[in-house]
């Protein structure tokens, strides 16, 4: 079927199978691949994008479903020359390692700072919970996310 | 995942006929089941009917009665509206624990209770609470809305329109978190109504179930000791990798005394 989808301010127009996942679509008829396929069973975060202003697994959406919405990813927050706040605080406090996670902790980060009030480490962990990470500990990421509260 | 129609109505009467008029048809609200459901191939109906255009499943209104929630509201909403935190706090909180932040942003309590889940957390709410569930076309009541495992009160072509609340004097719930997936291992809602005890147990059985043996008790008796004499046999409760029978109905106690300690913390709001 043929949908339109605004994808980081832009619209696109496709013609797709309704059993496609919005993490197919942006990876591969988009070529935007900071989305990361970890789990596919809704569990790791790494395919973590923006809904209309609020973290979802992109796995567990079909492209077809976001038609009448915005979505955002990790390219659409920041530039390399241009950082968002989320992504210096995450460079500063060293809160990656070989990076597969961090497209999906940053954009989860983003919804947690955005929408949660007097965050602290704890209440980070527990905001992350839909987020796995397998170098870090998570430890720097907190840190990371900690510092960036009265920036984002 | 297999091939489907997908179809998004803008009106209830369209979503209904879609149905009726397919031949393996299923209803979308947030997917947080039902499409990591589709992608491990265990379903696999041949039409998809996305609810997410029709607003008369959304909105949460208050009136003499309790809370009213639209189907379609997702557990975030649940979890931070400015009416719910007011008036039915324990299910604010109850929302907030399920699953993750970016599943509470699309799953919605709607499609928890027509899934029926017997580690989901809605369930034990609505027996707890003494709630209802609204269709298309009638009221049923929460005692007799969960039948069996994923099994519900709801005929085949019968849509969640709205849940309904009671407002207790106090509620509190408890429960045992799975590490891993956030589901109820086993989960208590225990409930005040002016002296009436209700008990909503989730987790334990193939469906949310009421406690009514620790109700009686605790209404001849609203104390935390009286749980340390109370009998819950194990019979028909889960036994998985997760907990054994036994030890879910042992749980259903530590968590019943949990939720209990909670509620009798709290202002009697009578």
């Amino acid at each position: 079927m043929k949908i339109e989808i605004d994808v980081n301010n832009t619209v696109h127009e496709m013609v797709i199978e309704p059993n496609t996942l919005l993490v197919t679509v942006l990876r591969e008829n988009l070529h935007l691949t900071g989305a990361h396929v970890g789990c596919d069973t809704s569990q790791c975060g790494a395919c973590t994008v923006h809904l209309d202003g609020r973290a979802v697994k992109s796995c567990a959406v079909l492209a077809v479903q976001v038609a009448d919405a915005k979505v955002v990813t990790i390219e659409g927050i920041g530039e390399v020359d241009n950082l968002h706040p989320m992504q210096t605080a995450f460079r500063e406090h060293h809160a990656l390692q070989c990076g597969f996670c961090t497209p999906g902790m940053i954009m989860q980060a983003i919804d947690l700072v955005t929408h949660e009030d007097n965050l602290d480490r704890d209440k980070i962990r527990q905001g992350l919970e839909g987020n796995l990470c397998r170098c870090t500990g998570y430890h720097n990421i907190v840190s990371a996310i900690e510092s960036a509260v009265d920036k984002t | 995942m297999y091939s489907f129609d997908y179809h998004k109505p803008t009106v209830l009467d369209q979503a209904l006929d879609l149905f009726k008029g397919a031949d393996d048809p299923i209803f979308l609200a947030g997917g947080m089941t039902l499409i990591p459901t589709m992608k491990q191939r265990l379903a696999a109906p041949t039409d998809v009917i996305d609810l997410s255009g029709l607003d008369v499943l959304k909105g949460i209104a208050l009136s003499e009665a309790g809370l009213s929630i639209g189907a379609l509201t997702t557990h975030n909403e649940v979890a931070t509206h400015p009416l719910i935190k007011l008036h039915l706090p324990v299910l604010a909180q109850l929302a907030a624990t399920i699953g993750d932040n970016q599943v509470r942003n699309r799953g919605t309590i709607g499609g928890s209770i027509a899934n029926s889940d017997p580690a989901a957390d809605y369930p034990a709410a609505l027996i707890g609470l003494g709630g209802s569930v609204v269709t298309q076309s009638r009221s049923i009541a929460g005692d007799d809305f969960f039948l069996d495992l994923f099994e519900t009160a709801l005929h085949p072509c019968e849509l969640i329109t709205r849940i309904e609340f009671p407002l207790p004097n106090r509620a509190a719930y408890a429960k045992f978190r799975n590490q891993a997936s956030g589901y109820a291992v086993v989960g208590a809602l225990v409930a005040d109504f002016q002296g009436k005890i209700r008990v909503g147990i989730t987790g334990a059985g193939p469906c949310a179930c009421r406690a009514i043996g620790i109700e009686n008790e605790l209404m001849k008796n609203l104390s935390v000791d009286v749980l340390d004499h109370v009998e819950v046999p194990d019979a028909g409760f889960n036994s998985d990798i997760h907990a054994s029978a036994e030890y879910r109905a042992h749980l259903v106690k530590v968590l019943t005394k949990r939720a209990l300690t909670q509620l009798l913390s709290q202002k009697n709001a009578s």
